[in-house]
């Protein structure tokens, strides 16, 4: 029966580094059949569909095991020419386009159609003349194919966002081979008119005999355009559904479904909190991928307050825009003052210290030692760590004193190093994580913001971050927005969680309410049930 | 033992240890086609004394993230302003030393903040900008030198009256000034300008000392990582500046120091090309575009200067022709699109 | 921005470069007919060199400085056949012939190490420019008449190797020019040269037609994208730069064809920043250069080069000053020009970044406020 599936995809499994990200995976896909891919932040989605690709990173790290059958023979892509000529195109959520060219110059990107001219003979094909009244045609015949309203003349740069992922689709349907297309989240930054029209597109596709592989979290779309849904968690297949057959409540259980375990529901009791010291008022924030349309919330003095969803819904953003690192708009109210926003240097005057998601990025100095990375925050915002001589003219960096502070926390976190002088590049990222949590530590702050916490580190220093948090949080009262993509996590430490999808707060739940409620916020349901207010 | 070997291979670099071995090599030569290996070490310690605060001058922009200083010119016409103007009000010995001194600081902090804001402003495209402001602030002080109102009789052309002469003698003023200070005599060819060597340590010291400062450690941290920095709460434009100033101020000293040493100040054109050698030098030293030590300083002004002082004389006594002009061309661009093609320092 | 006050700081080198000429050059009080004669010598001297810098601006590698290395071919061609005395046309076409080859191989050499050093392409090629101006001295100072025989004693220097500072190219003075020359309003046009420079255009025009030229256009907007679609991006890259090279050694035996003496160790050296000062003023930029910002970048700085001197004289009383103000000019066009538009660029990107969180905003906002959410303790 092979003969009717066009793609088939048997026990595929990968690990990063011994993290395993996929188990025995299978996934059959028929020609011209609409497949909806659903999953969590690392359920796999996305490593599935790379090694479908032939990306780069799969082959560079390990490879993976398993067969690929694409129509009728076994095939290993090395690289994404590979698929491509196969026969497999793929739209990332990143455009690939060139915004100075036009519609047409973008279709046929590298492969324009041309004639051949005197110098062909001399100096090679690349001398052929680009043919543009027969490219224009194909740019429209592919255009058409989409029945979009979309310009072939108009440069990238000036169209909207919809008009350019229509540019994208057409630019992999125009390839006369393509059997499969992969859609990564291709209606995320689309408006609801444009992401109908693309939804439209996926139809029509489907109906001339092209396969669509769609990854989604928009649960409405999955209902009405897929054939079949697959719901990963955690690296395997966890159900295959037809739409007809399921619900959103059915889909949000197989997506995130875990009971609490006993052992964390008994240590953690309901805690009572009656001071706000934080207050979010509309808070918009432009952070490339996880932008913040307007969040609104408070969060309690000596909590741990939790911000969960789906990546690229906005939940990182919330943090950065607080602590100034992206452009924002909003109010932002600590204790009952106004902090002004945009400004690094004021949150961190008032108290908030912040962990980044982006630890190497901007979260350490790399090339630099422990103690400075530990220190140099502290030593710059509250001048401690400073000998002053002079009568204060000149501040002189007190070495002693960053080393000592630095062993401190070196023993409290137990990070494993050589001793405090060793360069941050060369240790493992979780002791890396380690240095990040001591340097926020060492500025004593009242708020603290943390994103994925444990994002990369092994479950043993895991737990270990954790419990500093909790330890922090219950000793010294410091309040705590934990941001992070394990659902889990959140609701082991949190007191309160809260969902973000499509940039704004779908709803806040305790974290003992059900894992399908989690879900179905993440996936856009938000009148989930009753003592959760949601926007309507 | 090979895995060692290529360690430390890598972290000095096939070129420089190149030239180290092509320097040490002129040396062995050198007695050989009859040229004193002790006057050539006398020239090589009198050259340091001459260049090397003028190396010392990039250090910070290199620490900041600014990247080499193209645009080192620029303080070296605020030291050729305050070194004229000393001239000028007729000040001589220590005194005209550090009144010029004092006027190039002043100046240099100017033009080093001008120069720094520009630099804001194109973050990126630095090198290219700063090569060609140099050079079109050179060009512009061409015609300053010749109309801006400067009487002494020791500086301007004799017969005509209008505009500085090209080269002017700080014999009488402040020639050196420093060299002869506790001049330490080696035998009858070596006579050790201490007062220069010392005031060069000095101010390494006050450079050293800068790092270990609040400011100074901001700095390293702008350049290491300006995201990292600005998360912090630092304003990385502002650090950049000071950056560019510090430079600056240590240009114009530096130039200062060069002068009472050769003898001469130099106007019009002979300051054009000043940045390359400097540039070389530093990175000859070890330095990268983006990451720099003290000791490269001292390193490479002794190195490029070691070229400089043997290749005229041991080559052209060994094949009796001048190539000294030609090799220093090729080492020291050669040197600098070395540095220019390394990988960017990868920051994730 | 206000659409005059973009096209004001656009155009800003051309608009000061016609305000300085029409102060200058009453000032300088030249004959109408001896400028027009100088500007065109100086124009069929200097269009085809500023020519070929167009090309490796739109495969995004910015002012070409190494276009000197294409100079450097052209000059030891035109060496070589003035030590084989072949003389008028033949002598030019032979010379271009031979640089041909030399031009490909700096090319390569240059294009290879601009590959290494992606993202500071000019100041690279600008220390390449230096660099290789010492290997030629290498080369022709030591190397001619030792390593390469020169059987032209005349042109050697008298201690029998190296060639001389300067050499008279009588052999092929003003042969292309002089193949026709034609009188109009009493100018003098030379009609070979200006066919020559215009089938350049021709080419260039034509070039950006071609696939190989549509790759570059690529590489030129976004290197990455390029890559991602199947683009030999540093192939395509070293390809540009050789096309340029071996144009500059053509433009560079023209040149020197025109005035008639080589100063061997100093010609080319200024060739580079005066042609990118040029282009520059002609309106171009690090990313866009076209046909007419060439002709008339060439015209309006070689005026106010030509009117400073004697400008200078009659305001200061001394003709130095004009000199050493072109030299001013030259250089400060340069920098002000990638100045402005590393400025430019980076405003643009906070410009875009800027309105896409307020279009962003504005399309998401909704009547009835969207995402406003309270939650109160105590379900």
């Amino acid at each position: 029966m092979s003969e009717t599936y066009l793609l088939r995809m048997e026990n595929i499994s990968k690990d990063f580094y011994g993290n395993k990200v996929l188990e025995n995976v299978n996934l059959n896909v028929k020609p011209g059949e609409i497949v909806g891919l659903v999953g969590e932040n690392g359920a796999g989605k996305s490593t599935l569909m790379n090694i479908l690709f032939g990306s780069e990173t799969i082959h560079e790290t390990g490879g993976f095991s398993g067969k690929i059958i694409f129509d009728g023979q076994e095939r290993m892509f090395t690289s994404s020419f590979d698929a491509l000529e196969a026969g497999i195109g793929m739209v990332h959520q990143e455009f690939v386009l060139i915004p100075g060219f036009t519609a047409t110059e973008n279709i046929m990107l590298n492969r324009e159609i041309t004639r051949k001219n005197l110098l062909t003979e001399v100096f090679g094909e690349r001398m052929n003349t680009l043919d543009w009244p027969k490219m224009r045609s194909r740019a429209l015949q592919a255009i058409e194919t989409l029945e979009v309203n979309l310009n072939p003349d108009m440069l990238v740069k000036d169209m909207p966002v919809g008009h350019r992922q229509f540019t994208e689709i057409a630019r992999e349907i125009d390839r006369e081979t393509t059997k499969l297309l992969i859609l990564d989240e291709p209606t995320a930054v689309l408006t609801e008119t444009e992401a109908k029209v693309v939804l439209n597109i996926i139809k029509k596709l489907s109906q001339k005999g092209i396969a669509i592989l769609f990854i989604t979290h928009r649960l409405q779309e999955i209902l009405d355009v897929c054939d079949t849904i697959v719901v990963l968690r955690d690296g395997k297949i966890q159900k295959i559904l037809k739409p007809m057959e399921t619900n959103a409540q059915e889909i949000a259980q197989y997506m995130v479904g875990r009971e609490l375990s006993e052992q964390k529901s008994s240590v953690w009791e309901e805690r009572e909190f009656h001071e706000v010291i934080l207050q979010v008022n509309d808070l918009w924030v432009d952070m490339p991928g996880e932008r913040v349309n307007g969040v609104s919330f408070e969060v309690y003095k000596g909590e741990i307050f939790g911000i969960g969803g789906l990546t690229g819904q906005g939940k990182l953003g919330i943090a950065n825009g607080v602590m100034g690192l992206y452009p924002s708009e909003g109010q932002v109210t600590i204790r009952g003052q106004a902090l002004k926003l945009n400004s690094p240097k004021d949150a961190l005057n008032a108290g908030l210290a912040f962990v980044s998601e982006d630890r190497r990025g901007i979260g350490l100095l790399l090339d630099q030692p422990l103690s400075w990375n530990i220190a140099f925050t502290t030593m710059q915002v509250k001048e401690q760590f400073i000998k002053k001589l002079l009568g204060g003219l000149i501040k002189w960096r007190d070495d002693e004193a960053i080393a000592k502070l630095a062993r401190d926390y070196i023993k409290k976190l137990s990070i494993k190093c050589v001793d405090e002088n060793q360069l941050v590049c060369e240790l493992s990222g979780g002791n890396q994580q380690k240095v990040c949590l001591a340097k926020a530590f060492a500025m004593n702050p009242e708020i603290l913001f943390v994103s994925e916490p444990t994002r990369g580190i092994d479950v043993g220093a895991k737990k270990l971050v954790l419990d500093t948090l909790r330890q922090y949080n219950e000793e010294y009262g410091v309040t705590i927005v934990m941001t992070s993509s394990e659902l889990e996590e959140l609701r082991s430490i949190c007191d309160r969680i809260a969902i973000v999808n499509e940039g704004r707060i779908a709803g806040i739940l305790p974290p003992t309410a059900p894992a399908a409620d989690f879900g179905l916020l993440m996936l856009g349901k938000t009148d989930v049930k009753e003592g959760v207010e949601s926007a309507s | 033992m090979l895995v060692k070997i290529q360690r430390i291979l890598g972290t000095i670099g096939l070129p420089r240890l190149l030239i180290a071995l092509f320097l040490l090599s002129l040396f062995v030569i050198a007695p050989f086609v009859n040229v004193r290996v002790d006057t050539s070490i006398n020239d090589l310690i009198i050259r340091f004394g001459m260049n090397a605060v003028l190396v010392l001058s990039l250090v910070p922009m290199i620490k900041s993230g600014c990247g080499l200083n193209f645009g080192l010119q620029l303080g070296v016409i605020a030291g050729l302003l305050g070194s004229v103007i000393s001239l000028e009000l007729k000040l001589r010995g220590f005194v005209g030393f550090f009144t010029a001194i004092s006027i190039s600081i002043v100046l240099a902090v100017i033009l080093g903040w001008l120069y720094g804001q520009l630099l804001n402003r194109i973050k990126g495209d630095e090198m290219v900008v700063a090569t060609y402001v140099g050079f079109s602030a050179v060009s512009f002080m061409c015609i300053m030198w010749l109309i801006l109102p400067f009487k002494s009789p020791d500086m301007i052309w004799a017969y005509g009256g209008q505009g500085l002469r090209t080269t002017i003698s700080t014999e009488g003023y402040w020639y050196h000034i420093l060299d002869d200070f506790l001049r330490i005599n080696l035998g009858s060819h070596i006579a050790v300008p201490t007062g220069t060597i010392l005031f060069f340590a000095l101010l390494a010291l006050i450079m050293w000392a800068f790092f270990r400062t609040k400011a100074g450690t901001a700095m390293e941290a702008v350049g290491s990582n300006p995201d990292y920095a600005r998360s912090c709460g630092i304003n990385v434009n502002r650090v950049r500046t000071q950056s560019v100033i510090l430079s600056t101020v240590f240009a114009a000293i530096g130039i200062i120091v060069y002068e009472q040493s050769f003898g001469f100040i130099q106007l019009y054109n002979a300051p054009l090309m000043m940045s390359f050698p400097a540039i070389a030098a530093i990175l000859l030293g070890g330095a990268s575009v983006t990451k720099v030590k003290m000791w490269h300083v001292v390193v490479g002004t002794i190195l490029f200067q070691g070229i400089l002082t043997m290749t005229p004389s041991v080559i052209n006594n060994l094949i009796e022709s001048d190539m000294s002009e030609t090799i220093r061309i090729i080492i020291s661009n050669g040197m600098i699109i070395y540095a220019l093609t390394r990988k960017m320092k990868v920051r994730t | 921005m206000n659409p005059i006050k973009k096209w004001l700081i656009d155009y800003s080198v051309p608009i000061m470069f016609i305000l300085i000429i029409i102060f200058a050059t009453p000032l300088a009080g030249y004959s109408m007919s001896f400028l027009a004669n100088e500007i065109m010598t100086r124009m069929s001297r200097n269009t085809f060199l500023v020519l070929s810098l167009i090309i490796p601006v739109i495969a995004g590698m910015g002012m070409n400085f190494g276009i000197v290395l294409g100079a450097m071919a052209g000059e030891i061609a035109l060496i070589l056949i003035t030590d084989w005395h072949i003389v008028g046309v033949p002598g030019v076409v032979l010379a271009m012939l031979i640089s041909t080859p030399i031009a490909i191989i700096f090319g390569y050499f240059s294009g290879a190490i601009l590959n290494k050093a992606k993202g500071r392409e000019m100041v690279t090629s600008l220390m390449l420019g230096f660099f290789m101006n010492g290997v030629y001295q290498l080369f022709v100072l030591y190397g001619m008449g030792k390593v390469v025989p020169i059987t032209n004693k005349s042109i050697l220097l008298s201690r029998g190797y190296g060639i001389r500072n300067a050499i008279s190219l009588d052999g092929i003075r003003q042969s292309l020019d002089n193949v026709i020359k034609v009188n109009i309003w009493g100018i003098q046009i030379p009609v070979m040269t200006w066919l020559v420079i215009t089938a350049l255009c021709l080419f260039i025009m034509w070039f950006r037609k071609t696939k190989l030229g549509q790759d570059m256009r690529t590489i030129g907007q976004d290197m990455e994208v390029a890559r991602a679609s199947g683009i030999d991006v540093d192939r395509t890259r070293i390809i540009s730069i050789i096309i340029s090279t071996v144009l500059a050694s053509y433009g560079m035996i023209i040149y020197l064809q025109n005035i008639g003496t080589l100063n061997t160790y100093n010609s080319h050296e200024q060739i580079g920043f005066f042609c990118i000062a040029a282009l520059l003023v002609g309106g171009a930029s690090v990313s866009k250069a076209t046909i007419p910002n060439a002709f008339i970048g060439v015209i309006l700085f070689h005026t106010v080069f030509v009117v400073s001197p004697r400008a200078g004289k009659e305001l200061i009383g001394d003709a130095q000053l004009g000199e050493y103000f072109r030299v001013f000019i030259t250089y400060g066009v340069i920098a002000f020009s990638l100045a402005l538009y590393a400025w430019k660029r980076k405003v643009e990107q906070e410009n875009e970044r800027r309105s896409a969180l307020g279009l962003h905003r504005a399309s998401l906002q909704k009547p009835g406020g969207g995402g406003i959410n309270v939650e109160k303790m105590g379900n």
